[in-house]
């Protein structure tokens, strides 16, 4: 009898998930200038994580990675972006339980204290966050681990050890190839996030959630940056609709004088 | 302490957004130091001791700096970064793949994507795709800043007579690799830094008919822009992408063709000083911020338009 040994190679890969007030909510600045109004104000899953996490559950669906976990960092209702992961189809999750608002620099060093720990090959987050719009978390975390860096990819490929990524830039498409472990972040150009079936969100609700409580893990999450106030934009004046084409032209050219 | 400025460039000229972020840097302090990285940069470091506020180009040359990975300059940066009081480099993706890393490894908060600098330590940007605006403040021993090109007008490129200085390379085991770069080739001008710019939306309907806009762009001597709808369908590449997760533009002029106006698109226009909104749909919220509005259907409208232009052209000559 010819016996067949399999070796089971493990591929781990972590989402990183904010919870942030959603895309559709028109906010408001609140009153004493100290921020925005994020109480009673629907909550989702930062966009651009959405895609983290569909790319996730895709490569588990190919066989290519064998676990997903999601991690949020925050207050304890950021179990409901995790439990929406879940329901996407990771598989468990971790949240970092932390009253404060944090930095990316802090954001990062948690994740980075979280992954010396679980060893994912891979991490997977969104570019940006809507809220801040500070787009940094990803990169810091690529240097805190000194692990390769891939940001704003449109499409992933892996194939062996090879880590094939397009990267969406201001001239283009940038194509770069690298390794395992890397950091990778989604641009909305991905993929589609799926949307959580019933059952599935049924099923979320039993998968493993696990709780940290920020303090045990050590770091320094002293915010190093004072927001002064929080304002409303300037307001354009209203404008005019112009009948005809005639009209419109004629105003570009003798009235705004930029034609 | 001088403000070190990260410069953008393709290994033989700089981008324009160096120009601006210099401008941005002369807010902070006098003295202005640039710093270019690269492969076979000689003539373009020559040159830039022309600019006008710069006092001292840091030039490093090498082969493996040709593709600019983060993951090599970086630490040529944190090295000379030591001696200044802030680093800037733009908010474009090449500023927002790198300063980070220099945060990271600088152990110093990056505030990005600033609009405005009040003073040396204080400084605007928007939040929630410019919804609301922060002030804040960073007083850190080195302070990392990105700004929005468009915010900054740019630096004279002349009139300038700054020293050169070579700093050593200082070799990374780099495991990324570059393949290559698809790069769209245009005659117009550059979307961040065009002083018209003509955008499209999913009112378009397909790739064809943006050859429409193409006409009346080049009409115009304008750049083109498009709407996050209209890259995701397929109708124009990526780089095209005006908006919070494209680009920020500010131009003189905006025309937004079958563009709605979502706030996520609203976010990367509406700081241009004139707004045309051509749309069908007389709910469109980009009627809201447009100077100037026509609800009319956009394939009879710009054929119209580019008319009237070649009669104006006429007129004047």
């Amino acid at each position: 009898m010819k016996l067949v040994y399999f070796i089971e190679i493990q591929m781990k890969v972590l989402v990183a998930v904010k919870r942030v007030v959603d895309y559709k909510v028109q906010i408001r600045v609140k009153s004493d200038n100290s921020g925005v109004e994020t109480q009673n104000v629907k909550m989702s899953v930062n966009p651009p994580d959405e895609n983290a996490i569909e790319e996730a559950v895709k490569l588990k669906e190919q066989g290519i990675a064998t676990e997903t976990i999601a991690i949020s960092i925050g207050e304890d209702k950021c179990q409901d972006v995790l439990r929406t992961s879940m329901a996407m189809g990771i598989d468990r999750s971790i949240l970092v339980k932390s009253q404060n608002s944090l930095e990316p620099l802090a954001v990062a060093k948690t994740l980075k204290k979280i992954i010396e720990k679980e060893k994912p090959d891979l991490v997977l987050m969104g570019k940006q966050a809507i809220d801040d719009d500070s787009n940094q978390t990803g990169q810091i975390l690529s240097a805190l681990l000194n692990w390769p860096q891939g940001c704003f990819i449109s499409s992933l490929k892996i194939e062996d050890k090879k880590v094939l990524i397009s990267r969406e830039v201001d001239e283009g498409i940038e194509k770069l190839e690298t390794s395992l472990p890397a950091v990778l972040t989604c641009d909305l150009r991905l993929n589609t996030p799926r949307f959580a079936s019933l059952p599935n969100i049924m099923k979320a609700k039993k998968k493993p959630l696990e709780a940290i409580e920020i303090e045990t893990l050590d770091i320094d999450i002293e915010p190093k940056i004072k927001t002064l106030k929080v304002i409303d934009p300037p307001t354009r004046k209203a404008g005019v609709m112009v009948k005809d084409v005639k009209e419109l032209v004629q105003k570009l050219k003798n009235e705004a004088k930029v034609i | 302490m001088a403000v070190l400025v990260i410069a953008e460039h393709d290994n033989q000229v700089l981008k324009t957004s160096t120009l601006n972020t210099i401008t941005a840097a002369q807010k902070i302090n006098n003295e202005v130091h640039l710093i270019i990285l690269g492969k076979d940069i000689q003539t373009l470091s020559d040159t830039s001791k022309s600019i006008h506020l710069i006092s001292k180009v840091l030039k490093c040359d090498n082969e493996k700096l040709e593709n600019f990975l983060p993951e090599i300059l970086a630490p040529i940066i944190v090295k000379t970064a030591l001696s200044y009081s802030h680093v800037i480099a733009p908010a474009s993706t090449f500023g927002k793949n790198l300063l980070p890393r220099i945060s990271a490894l600088l152990d110093t908060t990056q505030v990005s994507d600033i609009i405005g600098i009040e003073n040396e330590n204080t400084f605007i940007r928007p939040i929630y795709a410019g919804n609301a605006i922060s002030h804040v403040q960073t007083n850190q021993e080195i302070n990392l800043l990105t700004i929005r090109p468009s915010s900054f007008e740019k630096c004279e490129n002349s009139g300038g007579e700054a020293t050169l200085e070579e700093i050593p390379f200082i070799d990374s085991e780099a495991k990324t690799h570059f393949v290559s770069k698809e790069v769209s080739k245009s005659d117009r001008p550059e979307l961040g830094s065009a002083r018209i710019v003509v955008s499209g939306g999913r009112g378009l309907e397909n790739s064809d008919n943006f050859k429409l806009l193409y006409d009346l762009a080049d009409k115009l001597n304008a750049a083109v822009g498009a709407s996050r709808a209209a890259v995701d369908s397929g109708y124009i590449g990526n780089e095209y992408q005006v908006g919070q997760t494209g680009k920020m533009v500010a131009p003189e002029l905006y025309i937004a063709v079958g563009i709605s106006g979502a706030i996520q698109h609203l976010a990367g226009m509406k700081e241009s000083k004139v707004i045309v909104a051509i749309n069908k749909d007389l709910e469109a919220p980009i009627f809201n911020v447009a100077d100037y509005g026509l609800s009319s259907d956009l394939f009879q409208a710009i054929p119209e338009i580019i008319k009237e232009l070649d009669l104006l052209n006429q007129i004047d000559s």
